[in-house]
């Protein structure tokens, strides 16, 4: 190698380091900017930062929540509280679009002309209407057709009506189970179980939206796999339900698992529109939090953490999959 | 073993071709009731539409008021009189009624470019600029202050146009971002691709509806005291973050789906980095992803429904404003259907057109 | 016995098949015999794989009555699985299933169709791998097989369904030179099993060694049918000849 190409080559390396130094520099320069704004900011308002509010009790009410949680707990037990009625939100939608997706896909992909155009006129639908649009329409449903709760049918101990869905609950009472029925009360309707109005919303509404992106990723899959195979099924004497369920969905489920599981990660990511019809899910203890506080940078702060944590485990499981599927093949 | 007598065959006479016969009917009959699953499924959907249609048919049309001021509405029918009377708030939300005519040709002049656009053999540098200019003139006409147009503030503008300005200035205002980030996610220099994928990936990670309350809640705080920045100018950063992270994505795909050759054919002509990517790369990437990326306009006109949560009107939000009034019974469900109808046409329209795009590459053997 | 008194195993009679408006089969009739093996061949195009799929009603004929071994396909659902499990198929694509082993491949079938036991299944596989010579790769997945040994193993699949009658589709097409040879080995010494064989194949070599009857279809129609020494020696029809001058340029 002549010397000239050799100092063309530390230049170029010298170069290099040059850009990235002003690229990374620029940017915590403008952090930095960023960063004393809002210090100056906080202490013009009298918000002392740092995460000890955490440990102070919250004093706000959170309705609907999967753990137990009362005004006296902490904030920080409040944001616990409404991650998981986030999660708990995501697993139901995840698990119901999942499967309704599945029949949707069938549908879509069946000769059956009648189902073919309901599934099909379904996604095309849904497909192209906002995800609020549809959760609002769903709320309002709910609260303006249904019955109230004093007109209201009664099934078989189940209340349908726009103050929630009520059903038997079985509990533990003493010494065994007992069926609690619910029935008329003075107001409203006691005992059992309930789903409130934002929730069976917020379900409804997510589940709609996320089972017609569903089905259309495993109609994808389905549809990925060569039309040979289905031949080959077919003459060796499976019957189309065999051949579907031996042949075909074992080889699109490569096909199906990581766009899914982005899927998911959206489904996780669209929970957090059930704030819009009053469902308390992280970002509204965290909105909460930051109107009773004033601590927005640790809020926010917060709330970027939790959804970066459920997006990297997401990738990480995806790798996982990935792999595994790689390994089944050969 | 004997000789197997074989008899041989000559054709003799050809037999024409002929059309098929008619089967229509026998397919149906068949596919409709062919199993026991068919006809199963043939029967619920039958039952559940005599069920379902004519109670619509009853609320929607027979029983539904056309005509009439608040008190003509009642519990059984659908109240269509009211979106009669509140159609040009939740169109246009504020915006001084006097002035309507402006949103008006702002919904106009978007729809006549999108419109220009559509044809493949359009695209072009000069409808390039005729977008540039279209956007300038949409927001003279929107904001005003010149020209003899009345001023009116951000605060007041809502509905439609809205909508159509922030999907439109979020995806082009996020395009050149999304570009640059796509390239530094292969850039050679590791402090350039950290950055490019950790600002995508965190931005992919976060819900919409965090970063526009992220906007909200800090912007105030991380600018310098005293200095605001509106609603308006809020939503449009986030929508335009959120789309550039996502648009970068799609442009990834079709930066990895250059062949290596490419860029050693561009090596050996001399052409160095910028022009390699400007004139080789970049030009076949983005053709490649195309339908994709019209797919994103969708997702990015679906997005900006979130807006009402920094207080801005958009068509949501102005619908939901024209529920509130209370002289007239709040008819929800009719107000969403028009708002989601709205919607649908948009959206349904470009995912079409993507469909249209995609078939076309796929003919022209481009994939 | 002779081969001729024997029932008939297939029996086309009238079939008609159209794709769309296009008229692919016109008018064809055809009698298979019980241990018969027949080739049929012509240009591409001409309905010969249209014709052998409609036989396991891969394709559904429009008019005309298919019967298998005394069995008449319908659209009954019944009559297709019957006719299916006595007749094995053979593809141009091979068409194994990528997510099985070569075992389970040759297993699928035989338990979910017929119930059998798994020992049983097992046990027949691995004589019918070892019959195309390939029961040492039982282990290994489609992916990691060659395309000769790939079609082997298709071959094995089909005849673990114990049929009586085994259709071709050009099994040899989607082959490298090398090893058409392979494949075919195993074919003639099926058809010297006295296996009822239907054979849409190019190979006019194994159209000599084997075949009873050569079939020349053109445009969707049976041209000429004879034994191969008067097929290939006398060809009587123009457009028989005409093929087979242009199969030898």
């Amino acid at each position: 190698m002549n010397t000239s190409s050799r100092k063309a080559i530390r230049n170029r390396s010298i170069g290099d380091y040059l850009v990235q130094a002003v690229v990374v520099g620029a940017l915590l320069l403008l952090l930095a900017w960023l960063a004393a704004n809002t210090i100056d900011n906080l202490r013009l308002r009298g918000i002392t930062v740092g995460f000890d509010f955490l440990s102070r009790e919250a004093r706000f009410s959170i309705s609907d929540t999967v753990l137990p949680y009362s005004p006296a707990d902490t904030f920080a037990w409040a944001f616990l509280v409404g991650l998981c009625n986030t999660l708990f939100l995501s697993a139901i939608v995840a698990v119901a679009s999942t499967l309704l997706g599945f029949c949707v896909a069938l549908g879509r992909r069946s000769s059956h002309p009648l189902s073919n155009l309901i599934s099909t006129i379904f996604v095309d639908t849904v497909r192209n209407i906002p995800v609020l649009v549809l959760l609002l329409f769903v709320y309002s449903l709910i609260i303006f057709e249904l019955p109230d709760p004093v007109t209201a049918r009664v099934w078989h101990g189940f209340f349908l009506n726009n103050r929630g869905f009520y059903g038997p609950a079985l509990s533990w009472i003493g010494s065994g189970l007992h069926w609690s029925f619910p029935h008329m009360g003075h107001f409203n309707i006691d005992g059992g179980w309930i789903v409130s109005p934002e929730l069976a919303a917020a379900v409804a509404g997510l589940t709609i939206y996320s089972t017609a992106f569903s089905a259309e990723i495993i109609r994808g899959g389905i549809d990925a796999v060569y039309k040979g195979q289905w031949e080959a099924g077919r003459a060796l004497g499976l019957a189309d339900k065999q051949v579907l369920r031996l042949v075909i969905l074992p080889q699109a489920l490569r096909v199906i698992v990581p766009p899914m599981t982005s899927q998911y990660v959206i489904i996780v990511k669209n929970s957090t529109l059930a704030l819009m019809v009053g469902y308390a899910e992280i970002n509204f203890v965290t909105s909460t939090t930051i109107n009773q506080t004033g601590q927005a940078v640790e809020g926010t702060a917060i709330l970027m953490t939790v959804f970066l944590v459920i997006s990297l485990m997401a990738s990480w499981l995806m790798n996982i999959l990935n792999r595994r599927y790689v390994l089944v093949e050969h | 073993m004997a000789l197997l007598p074989i008899e041989a065959f000559v054709l003799s006479k050809e037999a024409p071709a002929r059309p098929p016969p008619p089967r229509g009917q026998i397919r149906w009959r068949k596919t409709l009731f062919g199993d026991a699953i068919s006809a199963a499924v043939t029967a619920v959907i039958i039952v559940t539409a005599l069920f379902v249609l004519p109670k619509l048919v009853q609320w929607a049309v027979v029983s539904g008021v056309w005509t009439g001021g608040p008190s003509a509405c009642h519990d059984g029918g659908a109240c269509w009189a009211f979106l009669r009377e509140k159609a040009p708030q939740i169109l246009f939300g504020l915006y001084p009624p006097n002035d309507r005519w402006r949103p008006i040709l702002v919904i106009l002049l978007f729809l006549g470019l999108a419109l220009w656009t559509m044809p493949p053999r359009h695209w072009s540098v000069a409808t390039l600029w005729a977008w540039a200019v279209g956007v300038a003139a949409a927001l003279v006409l929107m904001g005003g202050g010149v020209f003899g147009l009345k001023a009116v503030p951000t605060a007041s503008w809502g509905g439609l146009p809205i909508t159509l300005l922030l999907t439109v200035l979020s995806l082009s205002a996020g395009f050149p971002l999304a570009v640059l980030l796509a390239l530094g996610r292969q850039s050679r220099l590791p402090a350039i691709r950290v950055l490019c994928i950790g600002f995508v990936e965190l931005v992919r990670a976060l819900p919409l509806l965090t970063m526009l309350f992220i906007a909200s809640l800090l912007s105030p705080l991380m600018l310098p005291n005293g200095l605001s920045i509106d609603n308006f100018l809020r939503a449009l950063v986030a929508l335009t973050i959120y789309a550039a992270a996502y648009l970068a994505e799609v442009l990834r795909g079709g930066l990895q789906a250059i062949p290596r050759g490419q860029y050693e054919a561009a090596c050996a002509l001399a052409l160095n980095k910028w022009k390699t990517a400007r004139l080789i790369v970049l030009p076949q990437a983005i053709a490649k992803v195309i339908p994709p990326l019209t797919n994103t306009i969708v997702v990015t006109v679906k997005n900006t429904s979130l807006v009402l949560v920094v207080g801005l009107f958009d068509l949501l939000s102005a619908g939901r404003a024209a529920l509130a009034d209370p002289v007239w019974p709040a008819p929800y469900t009719e107000t969403f259907l028009f708002i989601a109808l709205i919607y649908f046409a948009i959206c349904f329209s470009i995912s079409r057109y993507s469909l249209f795009l995609e078939r076309r590459m796929a003919s022209e053997g481009r994939q | 016995m002779n081969k001729c008194e024997s029932p008939a195993a297939i029996d086309l009679f009238g079939i008609h098949k159209w794709y769309g408006d296009f008229h692919a089969l016109r008018d064809v009739d055809l009698t298979v015999r019980r241990g018969e093996r027949i080739v049929i061949c012509g240009p591409s195009g001409s309905g010969k794989s249209t014709l052998i799929r409609c036989i396991n009603a891969l394709e559904q004929h429009d008019e005309g009555r298919i019967a298998v071994n005394g069995t008449t396909l319908t659209t009954d659902p019944k009559s297709v699985e019957k006719v299916r499990r006595q007749t094995g198929m053979v593809f141009q694509s091979f068409n194994l299933f990528p997510h099985l082993t070569i075992l389970e491949n040759c297993l699928l079938a035989p338990m979910q169709v017929k119930k059998v036991g798994r020992a049983e299944a097992e046990e027949l596989a691995r004589s019918y791998l070892e019959k195309v010579r390939i029961a040492d790769q039982a282990r290994k997945y489609p992916g990691q097989l060659s395309g000769g040994q790939q079609q082997r193993v298709a071959i094995a699949r089909a005849l673990c369904m114990t049929p009586n009658i085994m259709l071709f589709d050009e099994p040899t097409s989607a082959l490298d030179a090398e090893m058409v040879r392979e494949v075919l080995d195993i074919m003639v010494s099926l058809a010297e099993g006295g296996m009822t064989m239907l054979c849409v194949t190019h190979e006019m070599g194994f159209a000599r060694q084997v075949a009873d009857r050569v079939v020349f279809m053109d445009a969707g129609q049976i041209v000429e049918a004879n034994s191969p020494t008067e097929f290939f020696g006398a060809p009587q029809h123009e457009r028989t000849q005409k093929f087979l001058r242009q199969l030898l340029h």
